[in-house]
């Protein structure tokens, strides 16, 4: 499914689901596939929404797929941390079901503003996942073109970015690109801690007033490094929506199936003119903030394998496995092209060069300046006075 | 040659309007740019004739307007962002130093954020606390930020065209208390051949003495001069208009002439301007000084209350106290 549109095509063998309405354990969760890798039909959000997937069953495959490969990149980056060769990675281990259902959910035309965590959304976007190892390894700031890849840079800043997609919506509304099935929507990604900042939520304001094309997607991954959601909210973060005048839902975030129909949803609907709205996909952190974290000193272990029960790719799994819509063949080859994917990211992880010293001098204006000039000319000399010395 | 007399403010005004004539991509934002035309006037009919696309009130809220801004940017628009006074910009400043001004270095080169930032500073109006500010230290130490500032309705017209066209993020200063000031304007130069936008230019030629000022200090260092040549002494004005980067050529070479220097600004003097230019200054034209670079500032207080301004702002007294000073090594 790397380049694929799931939802979109149809036909193809089903699995036979059952048929809920909004009858999960949690009212306020809209769930379309149960830990157990049970399917649910459709279910009626909040507002009388109904979310249901249609997918084949090589679209299934496809969303299993990436939910391994995303899983196995990340374990990679986080390996190649420990050996020293990145001086820092933030872990998307958990939150791959959220990922994958928001990023497959965008469609081309679609433009993502990502933290510094959405490397599953970035690997959906068909985004060579080399491209934010530089970030972490240290040899450059994540330096891409954003309207390239329809992809921004990621944003270290918490919640700094929910503004600046905000503004591109803006952009795109007075553009004329919303109102049809091809017009153009925006994500901004943001987790559970940045909810408490004023960027999120004069975002929010602007959306609103403006009418913007714009999907707020929160990970409420629990903990914003150690501090848990019950410091950042006294309410479910989706019913903040309300008084910001647009629509709120929780999706089960571990859950692909319905982070997908939920999202696809929301852009769909940005897309056709009918402004903003927010996601709030409820899932959980399984790994530390970063590599530089410890996270056994703010929570407990039976928390974590209360959620480890509700992994996103286990369900997905056990779905496929039950419906033999895939079997032992299938998971084996997944597995094995993520390892070959994994090794070769290292390879090339390793090979990344250094940059050389006066590049940092580069690309502060486009037009240049003078006192810049000044300062390459005179460290470059500085450095040439060494050449042919032992120093 | 079209020459009108225009105050500052209308020459903004008129600037302005040029901009989003000459690129539908340039938009104006902020609060009460639109139907008010700003509480300043700058942005006076522009609303009116231009539309709310183009000219768009905002929500009360200065790190949205950068933030939102930048996203413009990125799909590619022009933003002009108008921040309603000088002591109001800190909600955004996350938004400028740590987004705007980096934006085109993390992406080494592959995304430009041509933003413009207008912000009316410094004091001299008897405002309330928070209206009378001069911040330009904050962003001329930032990299990836130019500063610039006008001080007649000439440069006020010429230079913010010429920030909007530019690619470059840009502070725009405007000194807020010359607003009413009125001078000529060429409205049908060309910009092609314009003034640079980063050049320094001597405002007055002088031989004993160079003044350094920028803003609403070069009014008052020219009235220093015009009274000083009164006394004999002839000092050499020098509107430097662009803070970050500063273009020293002019300065080096007034300096290696008169061998004095006074840099003369509303900003507190620890760390400003002043500081950097007596640096650069005594590394290039050591030899030549007569004296040590002194500074004439605002004192290293929160901006005074409006009934003691006066006695904080740098005015003619004290500036040509400096000079006095400057002969007495």
């Amino acid at each position: 499914m790397a380049k694929g549109d799931p939802g979109v095509t149809r036909g193809g063998r089903r699995a036979a689901p059952r048929s809920r309405k909004g009858a999960t354990g949690d009212p306020e969760l809209v769930q379309l596939l149960t830990p157990e890798g049970e399917r649910i039909d459709s279910v009626t959000g909040p507002d009388g929404t109904e979310y249901r997937v249609d997918f084949t069953d090589e679209e299934y495959r496809g969303l299993y797929r990436d939910l391994v490969l995303v899983r196995k990149l990340d374990a990679e980056a986080t390996a190649l941390q420990r050996q020293g060769e990145l001086g820092i990675w933030a872990s998307l281990l958990g939150q791959e079901a959220a990922q994958v259902g928001s990023g497959r959910a965008l469609r081309t035309q679609d433009m993502a503003f990502p933290t510094y965590r959405e490397h599953g959304v970035l690997y959906c976007r068909g985004i060579d996942p080399i491209m934010p190892l530089g970030l972490f390894r240290g040899v450059d700031q994540g330096g891409w073109d954003p309207n390239e890849f329809k992809f921004n840079m990621y944003t270290i800043v918490i919640g700094a970015q929910t503004l600046h997609a905000t503004g591109y919506a803006m952009g795109v509304a007075m553009d004329g690109k919303t109102g049809t099935d091809d017009g153009e929507a925006v994500i901004a990604y943001f987790g559970d801690g940045a909810t408490s900042q004023g960027d999120v939520n004069e975002s929010f304001v602007w959306a609103g007033v403006f009418n913007a094309p714009l999907v707020f997607f929160c990970q409420n991954n629990q903990y914003a490094i150690s501090e848990p959601l019950e410091r950042q909210t006294r309410i479910p973060l989706y019913q903040r929506a309300a008084g910001f005048g647009f629509p709120g839902v929780r999706v089960d975030g571990n859950d692909v199936l319905a982070t997908y129909a939920v999202t696809r949803h929301a852009l769909d609907n940005a897309r056709h003119g009918q402004g903003p709205s927010l996601i709030e996909a409820y899932t959980y952190r399984m790994g530390a903030h970063t590599t530089s974290d410890d996270p056994t000193r703010y929570r407990i272990a039976s928390e974590v394998e209360a959620w480890q029960a509700k992994d996103p790719i286990a369900r997905m799994k056990a779905f496929l496995d039950k419906q033999q819509i895939a079997g032992a063949d299938f998971f084996a080859e997944v597995d094995e092209q993520a390892r070959r994917e994994s090794v070769h990211l290292r390879e090339r992880v390793l090979a990344m060069p250094n940059p050389e010293p006066t590049t940092l001098f580069d690309h502060v204006y486009p037009n240049g300046s003078p006192l810049l000039d000044e300062q390459r000319e005179q460290f470059s000399k500085y450095l040439e006075s060494f050449e042919g010395s032992a120093h | 040659m079209a020459t009108e007399t225009l105050t500052l403010g209308k020459a903004l005004n008129v600037g302005l309007r040029k901009a989003l004539e000459n690129d539908p991509k340039v938009v104006i934002m902020g609060e009460d740019v639109g139907k008010l035309g700003g509480v300043f006037r700058i942005t006076d009919g522009l609303q009116k004739d231009f539309g709310d696309q183009r000219v768009i009130d905002t929500p009360l809220a200065e790190s949205g307007i950068i933030g939102t801004a930048i996203g413009l940017a990125i799909r590619g628009y022009r933003p002009v962002c108008e921040i309603q006074f000088d002591g109001f910009v800190y909600p955004a400043y996350d938004q400028i130093v740590s987004q705007v001004a980096k934006m085109h270095y993390r992406s080494r080169g592959k995304l430009r954020i041509p933003m413009v930032i207008r912000i009316p500073f410094g004091g001299g109006i008897g405002a309330v606390e928070h209206h009378s500010e001069s911040p330009e230290a904050y962003f001329a130490h930032t990299a990836g930020l130019k500063v610039v500032s006008c001080a007649n309705p000439q440069d006020a017209y010429v230079m913010i065209q010429q920030a909007v066209a530019s690619d470059d993020p840009i502070v725009f200063l405007e000194p807020k208390r010359r607003y009413w000031e009125k001078g000529p304007v060429d409205v049908d130069a060309p910009l092609a051949d314009a003034y640079p936008l980063h050049a320094a230019r001597v405002a007055r030629p002088g031989t004993d003495v160079t003044l350094l000022a920028y803003g609403p200090m070069v009014r008052t260092c020219l009235d220093a001069a015009t009274a000083a040549a009164e006394d004999g002494r002839e000092l050499e004005v020098i509107d430097l208009r662009t803070l970050s980067p500063l273009d020293l050529g002019v300065v080096y070479e007034s300096v290696k002439r008169t061998g004095r220097a006074v840099v003369v600004h509303e900003a507190p003097g620890n760390l400003g301007m002043g500081a950097e230019l007596a640096a650069r200054i005594t590394e290039e034209c050591f030899y030549s000084l007569e004296s040590p670079v002194l500074r004439v500032t605002g004192f290293d207080t929160p901006y005074p209350a409006a009934r003691v301004e006066e006695e904080y702002l740098p005015d003619l007294d004290r500036v040509l106290d400096a000079v006095d000073r400057t002969f007495g090594w």
